[in-house]
């Protein structure tokens, strides 16, 4: 028999907690970093079929939204290697406990944007 | 595909607003879940006007207070009231939580009460567990020994040993953390959820049972463990301040390093 009773509420109802953002962002930030990898790639192979193609990608990238783009992708990287660290000492045994599960995360939050930071001066200045 | 809104005849509809009779000055609205089978419409969130100066400490006082002195037809379980049962598992305040271990004064503002998330509900705040007492029993939640029965020796645990349950032994099974999992949302049938997991490494952590590697075994599944992400809301809720993501770690480590 097939219950039809109604479905009680979740996402529209549930608070978010610090650790379900940092999580649902985890996922998101690693899909766009698959796809920008994969765009990064075929960027590369440009430079097969000419200067000229790489060049004008280069060019877009140098404009105000394409520094934007840049600098956003510094980001999902740099909080997705970080979250991704934390999951590594979690799939070690450690850090479930929910005072330093919180801390974690919060670290993870800050250092992501002091990578952002890091990454770009010295994508700018140094390579 | 997991579905993020609610089904058509899910979808919450205003209900009706109960003001106060009492002419209490302390007045606070609470605003309760509400859906009854025998009228076949969509379930609605009733409000009520409660005078918090004659009500107890915990949301389930003033759950009492409204069936008692206000709304006789407001459905909900509860049964020891002392936080053992799991009986009066819900939402409060947009988080899983026993009514009567949960201070309606540590919550600001008005009251949410909705029943457990995700769940067929059989009638306003009551939630069916049923698929969720059927993965408990599909972990095979008792001792399994070699012994035949005729040994008649006694299954010493040493100290040390049943120190290990600490933190797991504890568990109510109300259902909290089951219901709080964005991916026991979307795979709740196959997926087994924190509850059940938790009780899964109480057993296969016993140094009592002999069936430790046939349960390690049976629980290593893409879906049945992996879908453990590792969100956390599950130990965020927990009445009992036990740690299911920690219980499905341990498990998933047992399975790296074994």
């Amino acid at each position: 028999m097939e219950n039809n009773n109604p479905l009680s509420p979740h996402l529209q109802i549930y608070k978010w907690q610090i650790s379900s953002l940092l999580s649902i962002t985890h996922r998101i930030v690693g899909v766009i970093n698959f796809f920008s990898i994969t765009l990064i790639c075929i960027w590369a192979i440009l430079i097969v079929f000419g200067q000229n193609n790489y060049l004008a990608v280069n060019v877009f990238l140098n404009t105000i939204f394409g520094k934007f783009i840049v600098i956003s992708l510094c980001w999902t990287f740099s909080f997705h290697i970080l979250n991704e660290l934390r999951h590594l000492v979690w799939d070690a045994g450690y850090g479930f406990d929910l005072k330093v599960a919180k801390i974690t995360g919060m670290i993870v939050f800050i250092g992501s944007f002091v990578l952002t930071i890091l990454f770009y001066i010295l994508g700018r200045n140094f390579l | 595909m997991a579905q993020f809104s609610l089904p058509q005849n899910s979808k919450i509809e205003v209900g009706n607003y109960f003001k106060d009779k009492t002419k209490s000055k302390n007045l606070r609205k609470i605003n309760v879940y509400r859906w009854d089978p025998s009228t076949g419409k969509n379930p609605r969130v009733d409000t009520y006007e409660v005078d918090m100066d004659n009500c107890g400490p915990k949301v389930l006082d003033i759950l009492f207070k409204i069936k008692n002195e206000i709304d006789p037809s407001l459905t909900f379980r509860r049964s020891c009231a002392h936080g053992v049962c799991g009986s009066c598992a819900m939402n409060i305040d947009g988080v899983n939580g026993l009514a009567c271990i949960k201070s309606h004064s540590d919550i600001s503002g008005d009251l949410n009460i909705y029943p457990l998330p995700h769940l067929k509900v059989v009638k306003d705040l009551i939630g069916d567990l049923t698929t969720l007492y059927k993965q408990y029993e599909s972990i095979q939640p008792w001792l399994k020994v070699d012994q035949t029965g005729q040994e008649k020796t006694e299954l010493r645990q040493s100290q040390s040993d049943r120190e290990k349950l600490d933190g797991y032994y504890e568990c109510i099974l109300c259902a909290c953390c089951s219901t709080s999992c964005p991916s026991y949302w979307w795979n709740g049938d196959k997926y087994l959820g924190p509850a059940v997991l938790l009780q899964a490494y109480r057993w296969i952590n016993d140094s009592r049972d002999s069936d430790k590697k046939e349960r390690l075994k049976k629980v290593a599944d893409e879906l049945k463990l992996y879908r453990c992400h590792t969100i956390m809301n599950c130990t965020n809720s927990c009445p009992k301040g036990l740690n299911p993501a920690k219980a499905i770690g341990s498990i998933k480590k047992m399975l790296a390093t074994s």
